[in-house]
């Protein structure tokens, strides 16, 4: 498959996993968010329960409800799902399935005089993201609870630019009891969400590279999960390509299973001599019994 | 980390993690989940 058709097909997957996970039409015409009992079942990505089509929950929202409620102090549901479907595929979550990925990955699209690989300061900004999942959606739905003994969705609340995106501006758009609610919170998100999506001009995924809680999470098994990017040396030339196309500036070479890949397959889509394939081509190859590119491996 | 261990660490970590699973919906986590879920969450909304 030609490099184009391969870009086009990762965005088609994009679209229609949020079009599905999101089709609940009718939520964005009259201003309410769907109340089945799929909203019980976590989403992979980063997906607002409140926006007015999901199906589903958001993981990291969920997480924190459980945490910050009366009864529990940890959440087995959500850690067991998050490490369920880390297990399989690690960050391809956040390269394939996740909405705010699409909407970063379109902004990404559009020609600016200037595109960058990396901000200043982005190797210590890239930790960021970690100390955001401990204290935001760990520690302080945890422990700084009202005298009810309830805490906080402190990211929902004060940082999550794909509620705002996703829930916040159709709610408040469809919906005048909200839109006359709407203050200074409303406010600062949407002053976080407007920088993240004019980085998204500049730079490939600035929230995933340095805010998203999911995205660390996914991170710490992308090492670990079924689904892993392998390397060749046997066919490997050392040109380089895999790193000149990878817009998350990863070392590719040296570390193909970084926390840090979303698994867009950029690299391995510009490999000119098949030596870097994922453990899902070596199973195809396999199966189909084509290709000689998937033997004796090592992977990183 | 010992050969073995590195080789199975994807199997042991959906198995750990569907079991996971299984404790937390036992425990009720799943209809505290769903009664976030199903009213419009003010602070993701930005509003409260």
């Amino acid at each position: 498959m030609a490099k184009h058709s391969k870009k086009r097909l990762r965005t088609g997957v994009q679209t229609a996993f949020t079009a599905l996970s999101n089709g609940y039409l009718v939520g964005f015409l009259q201003g309410k968010i769907y109340t089945g009992p799929t909203k019980a079942l976590c989403l992979p990505g980063l997906n607002c329960y409140s926006c007015p089509g999901a199906l589903g929950s958001c993981p990291i929202g969920s997480l924190q409800a459980v945490l910050g409620s009366r009864t529990f102090s940890v959440s087995f549901y959500v850690l067991g799902f998050l490490m369920a479907v880390g297990a399989l595929w690690g960050r391809f979550v956040c390269g394939w399935l996740c909405p705010f990925g699409l909407i970063q990955d379109l902004i990404y699209k559009i020609p600016f005089p200037k595109k960058l690989k990396k901000i200043p300061a982005d190797r210590y900004l890239k930790g960021l993201k970690y100390v955001i999942l401990a204290v935001f959606v760990i520690l302080l739905p945890l422990f700084a609870v009202d005298v009810t003994g309830m805490g906080d969705p402190w990211f929902c609340k004060y940082i999550c630019p794909s509620g705002t995106l996703m829930a916040g501006l159709p709610l408040l758009a469809a919906n005048t009891a909200l839109r006359s609610a709407a203050g200074w919170l409303f406010a600062w998100k949407s002053a976080i969400l407007a920088v993240i999506l004019f980085l998204s001009l500049l730079i490939s995924r600035p929230f995933c590279r340095y805010l998203c809680p999911l995205g660390a999470l996914y991170g710490f098994m992308n090492k670990a999960s079924f689904y892993r990017l392998v390397l060749d040396e046997d066919l490997c030339i050392h040109c380089g390509k895999c790193e000149e196309a990878c817009d998350l500036n990863i070392p590719v070479l040296t570390s193909q299973n970084s926390m840090e890949c979303i698994r867009c397959g950029d690299c391995k889509n510009a490999c000119p001599t098949g030596a870097l394939h994922s453990t899902l081509d070596q199973l195809l190859t396999y199966k189909t019994g084509t290709g000689s590119s998937c033997q004796s491996p090592s992977s990183k | 980390m010992s050969k073995a261990l590195k080789k199975y660490k994807a199997p042991i970590l959906l198995g750990a993690g569907i079991l996971f699973l299984v404790i937390g919906a036992f425990r009720g986590e799943i209809a505290v989940v769903l009664q976030k879920a199903i009213i419009i969450c003010l602070e993701c909304v930005g509003i409260g």
